[in-house]
C-alpha cells in the first residue's frame, strides 16, 4: 500500500470520526440549549464535562495516530486522566482515584518503563499506522454505525446529579459479600503476574 | 454536594498550574539571554565530546520492580475499601482478606527467592 | 583555654528573620481562611458576594452563569494562594536548610541578602528567570519543555486535599488519603519523560534509577496509611484527624504500637519518594550530575527545584495529619470549634487549629532536614533491599497487628489509652533525653552560648 493512500485514509478516518461527533452534538447535545430547547445557558458543569470528554477522545486519538511511541504514551495519560474525570462525573470518586493511581500510576509507568528498557527505541518508526489498515477501516466500517445508532437511539436514563455519597465502604461491602469469588480470584491473577514477570526476566536474573 | 461541586477544584488548581508555569517559563523566555551554540547544546558528559547514544538498554530488573509495584498497586485498591469497613465486616472480612494478601506475599516471597529483588 | 567569645550577637535581627520567615508563608493559609467562607460549597458565600457586586454594578446577578463564573474565580483565587504557599514555603525551605546544613557543617551558609540571607530565594528566583533556557539539540524538544508541567501539576494537585486547620482545606475528599498516594503518579510520569527526552546518559540513568525508586517506595508507604485508615474507619483527611485528640495519648501514632512503627515506615519511603538525602541516588551528583535535572536549565530548572523542596512540606503535612493528632487544639474538640460557627471566637479557633498545624508539620519538616544534612547517601541495592526485603514485609505486619488491635480495643476500649500514655511518656523521655545530650554536646564546644555573630 502506497505512503499517499494510507495518509489519505487516515486523515478520511479522522475526519469520519469528527463528523460523527459533530452529528451526535448537533442533533442530540445542542438543542439542549439553544433558546427554543431549554432556555438555559451552558453551566460550568456542562463546559468541563465536555472539555473532559474532548480530551480522553483527543488522547485516545493521539496513542493511535502518534509515530511516537513516548507521544502515545502521553495521549495514553491524557486519555486515562479524562475517563477519570468522567468517572468523577458519575459520583463514582474511588474509581476515579483508583484509575490514577492503577492506570496512570502504575501501566503507564510500565509502559514508559517498557519503552526505555528497548534498545534504540528512538530511532525506529514504531508505529502501527499501514498494518492493515484496509481491514481495519472495514471493521471501523462495520462497528461504528452501530455504534453511533446506539448512542442515538437508546433512550438512556438521565438522572440529576444527586449528592455525593461515599462509595469506599460500599464498595468493600460488595467485594466481600456478592463479589468474593472474583474478588480472591483477583489475587491469583496477580499472583500469576508476579510469576510471569520473574519468568520472563530469568535469563537476566541468572547471568547476574 | 455533588461530585461537581466537591472535585471541581481539582480542575481549577490542575489548570492554574499549567497556566502559572507557562506563564513563568514564558517570562522566563523573555527576560533571559538566547545565545545558542553547539558546545551549550550538546548533551553534558562531563566536558568531553558524548560518546555513543544515550538510550542504551537497561536492565530487565527496572521492569520486574515496575510490574511488582503495578501488581501491589492493585492489591491497594483493593485494600483501601476493605480497611475502611472492617469494623463492619469482622472476622469474615478479615479471614476473606487474610487470603487475599496471602496469595500476594506468596508472590512476593517467590519473587524474592529468585533473586529479582538483589540488585549489585 | 580562654572562653569563647562571639564578636557581636545580633540577637534582635536573628528574630526579626525568623519571624519574617515565618509570617511571609503562613499570611497564605489565613488568607485562604478569610476566602473560606466565600468558597462554602452551599454556596451562600458566593451568593451573598454576587448580590452585593450586583448592587455596586448596578445589574442583576442571581444568574445561574454568574453564580457559575464566581465560584470559578473564588476558587481560582483559593488555589493561587495555596499555589504561593507552595513556592514561597520551598523558597524559604531553601534559605532555611541551607542555613541548617552551614551550622551543621561549620561554615556560614547564605548570609548575604538581606536578613541573614533570607532574601537569598528571592534573589534565586529573579536569577532563575533571567538565566537562558537551553534545551539540548539532540532532545525531544517538546517532551523536553513539557515534562516540568508533569511534576508541578503533580506537587500542586496534593494541595487539594491537605488540610491546614480544622476548616481551612480546599476539598474534604471522601477518598484523601487514597487521592494523595495516586497524585504521586503524574510525578513519576514527569521524571522518566524528562530523564528520557534529555537524550543524556545522565539524565535518563537519574531518571530510570529515580522512577523505580519512587514506585519502590510508594508500595510500604501505601501499606503504612492503612494503619491510621483502619484506625479511622474513613479516608478523609479531616475525618482521620477528627478520629484522633489533641494529647499526645490520643495521636495515633501512640495509640497503637504498629502505628509507631507505620509512622517510621512512612516517613522513610517519603523521604525517599522525594529523592531526599540519604536517598538521594537518583540525583546523586558525585556519580550523575544532577540525574534526570541534569541538561535543564532557567526556570524549568526551577520548577523541579521548586516541587521538590514543597514536598517537604507535603510529606511532613501527611505524617502530621495521619500518626500526630493534626490541627486538634487541646481543650477544644473539634466539635466544639464547629458549634461556634457564626461567632468571632470561630475565627480564632480556627487560626489556633493552624498554628498546631503548621507547628507539627515544621517540626518534621527540620527533621527532614536535619537527616539529610547526617547521613550518608545509600547504594541502589540497599535502596531496592530496604523497600522490598524490609520495609514491605514491615508494612504488611503492622497492618495485621492493627487489624488484631482494632479487634482487641473493640473487647477493651482501655487498651487505647494504654498504649497511648505509655508510648507517649517513652517517647517524652527519648525526646528529653536527645535534647540533654544535643545540650551538652553544645556546651563541650564552646560553653552554653550559641555563637550569632555571623548571622
Amino acid at each position: 500500500m502506497n505512503r499517499t493512500f494510507s495518509k489519505l485514509a487516515l486523515w478520511a478516518f479522522l475526519a469520519l470520526l469528527v463528523a460523527l461527533f459533530l452529528g451526535y452534538f448537533i442533533t442530540r447535545v445542542l438543542p439542549d440549549y439553544l433558546p427554543a430547547g431549554r432556555a438555559v445557558p451552558p453551566r460550568l458543569g456542562d463546559l468541563v464535562f465536555y472539555a473532559c470528554a474532548a480530551a480522553t477522545v483527543a488522547g485516545a486519538a493521539g496513542v493511535a495516530f502518534s509515530r511516537n511511541i513516548v507521544w502515545s504514551c502521553i495521549g495514553l495519560l491524557i486519555a486515562l486522566l479524562g475517563t477519570a474525570a468522567l468517572y468523577v462525573f458519575l459520583s463514582a470518586d474511588f474509581l476515579a482515584v483508583a484509575q490514577l493511581l492503577v492506570y496512570i500510576g502504575g501501566v503507564l509507568v510500565l509502559i514508559l518503563f517498557a519503552v526505555m528498557l528497548t534498545n534504540r527505541i528512538g530511532e525506529v518508526n514504531v508505529s502501527n499506522q499501514s498494518l492493515g489498515l484496509g481491514g481495519g477501516l472495514a471493521v471501523f466500517a462495520a462497528v461504528a454505525p452501530l455504534l453511533m445508532l446506539v448512542a442515538v437511539l437508546v433512550p438512556w436514563p438521565v438522572r440529576p446529579p444527586g449528592p455525593m455519597a461515599p462509595t469506599t465502604a460500599r464498595i468493600g461491602d460488595e467485594f466481600l459479600s456478592t463479589w468474593l469469588l472474583p474478588f480472591e480470584v483477583a489475587s491469583v491473577v496477580l499472583l500469576a503476574t508476579l510469576v510471569g514477570a520473574v519468568v520472563m526476566a530469568r535469563k537476566e536474573l541468572k547471568a547476574d | 454536594m455533588t461530585p461537581l461541586e466537591s472535585y471541581f477544584p481539582l480542575a481549577v488548581v490542575f489548570a492554574l498550574a499549567l497556566v502559572l508555569g507557562l506563564a513563568l517559563v514564558g517570562l522566563a523566555a523573555l527576560l533571559g539571554p538566547r545565545r545558542p551554540s553547539r558546545v551549550k547544546e550538546a548533551p553534558f558528559e562531563c566536558g568531553s565530546d558524548p560518546v555513543g547514544d544515550a538510550r542504551g538498554r537497561f536492565g530487565v530488573k527496572f521492569y520486574v520492580i515496575a510490574l511488582l509495584f503495578v501488581v501491589f498497586d492493585i492489591e491497594a485498591v483493593f485494600i483501601y475499601p476493605w480497611a475502611v469497613q472492617v469494623r463492619e465486616l469482622g472476622w469474615n472480612g478479615f479471614a476473606t482478606m487474610a487470603v487475599f494478601a496471602a496469595t500476594l506475599v506468596a508472590g512476593l516471597a517467590y519473587v524474592w527467592k529468585k533473586g529479582a529483588l538483589d540488585w549489585e | 583555654m580562654a572562653p569563647y567569645q562571639p564578636k557581636s550577637d545580633p540577637k534582635w535581627l536573628v528574630a526579626l528573620t525568623l519571624a519574617v520567615a515565618l509570617t511571609v508563608p503562613f499570611l497564605f493559609p489565613v488568607l485562604i481562611l478569610l476566602s473560606m467562607p466565600l468558597a462554602e460549597p452551599s454556596g451562600g458565600g458566593v451568593t451573598l458576594a454576587l448580590r452585593w457586586l450586583g448592587n455596586v454594578l448596578g445589574t442583576d446577578l442571581s444568574g445561574p452563569v454568574a453564580h457559575d463564573v464566581g465560584t470559578a474565580v473564588v476558587l481560582l483565587l483559593i488555589a493561587f494562594l495555596f499555589i504561593n504557599f507552595g513556592a514561597i514555603f520551598s523558597g524559604i525551605c531553601v534559605w532555611w536548610e541551607r542555613r541548617i546544613a552551614g551550622r551543621m557543617q561549620s561554615r556560614i551558609g547564605p548570609n548575604r541578602q538581606g536578613l541573614g540571607g533570607f532574601l537569598v530565594w528571592v534573589a534565586d528566583a529573579v536569577k532563575f528567570l533571567l538565566k537562558e533556557d537551553l534545551v539540548p539539540a539532540e532532545a525531544d524538544s517538546l517532551l523536553f519543555r513539557i515534562a516540568p508541567y508533569f511534576v508541578l501539576t503533580g506537587f500542586a494537585l496534593t494541595f487539594v486535599v491537605l488540610p491546614f486547620g480544622h476548616s481551612v482545606v480546599m476539598a474534604d475528599l471522601n477518598v484523601g488519603v487514597f487521592y494523595i498516594t495516586s497524585v504521586t503518579a503524574l510525578v513519576v510520569v514527569g521524571i522518566l519523560i524528562s530523564g528520557w527526552s534529555s537524550n543524556s546518559k545522565w539524565a535518563l540513568f537519574g531518571g530510570m534509577r529515580s522512577a523505580a525508586q519512587v514506585v519502590s517506595y510508594e508500595i510500604p508507604a501505601g501499606l503504612a496509611v492503612f494503619v491510621p485508615v483502619l484506625m479511622a474507619g474513613s479516608l478523609s483527611m479531616q475525618d482521620i484527624i477528627r478520629a484522633q485528640g489533641a494529647a499526645p495519648w490520643d495521636w495515633f501514632i501512640f495509640r497503637n504500637p504498629a502505628a509507631l512503627v507505620a509512622f517510621f515506615v512512612l516517613f522513610t519511603s517519603q523521604l525517599a519518594e522525594a529523592n531526599r538525602t540519604p536517598f538521594d541516588l537518583p540525583e546523586a551528583e558525585s556519580e550523575l550530575v544532577a540525574g534526570y535535572l541534569s541538561e535543564y536549565s532557567g526556570f524549568r530548572f526551577a520548577l523541579f527545584f521548586m516541587s521538590e523542596f514543597g514536598n517537604i512540606w507535603v510529606m511532613s503535612a501527611l505524617a502530621t495529619t495521619l500518626f500526630f493528632g493534626g490541627w486538634q487544639v487541646p481543650g477544644m474538640p473539634a466539635a466544639a470549634i464547629s458549634a461556634l460557627k457564626g461567632t468571632g471566637a470561630w475565627w480564632g479557633w480556627q487560626l489556633v487549629s493552624m498554628a498546631v498545624f503548621a507547628v507539627k508539620t515544621l517540626l518534621l519538616a527540620n527533621v527532614v532536614i536535619w537527616l539529610r544534612w547526617t547521613l550518608p547517601r545509600i547504594r541502589i541495592d540497599q535502596m531496592m533491599t530496604l523497600s522490598w526485603k524490609y520495609l514491605v514485609p514491615i508494612g504488611f505486619v503492622c497492618l495485621i497487628f492493627t487489624l488484631f488491635w482494632q479487634l482487641g480495643v473493640g473487647a477493651a476500649p482501655g487498651l487505647e489509652l494504654a498504649s497511648g500514655v505509655a508510648l507517649s511518656v517513652g517517647a517524652l523521655f527519648v525526646v528529653i533525653a536527645f535534647f540533654r545530650r544535643v545540650f551538652k554536646n553544645v556546651t563541650d564546644v564552646r560553653g552554653d552560648a550559641i555563637d550569632l555573630s555571623n548571622w
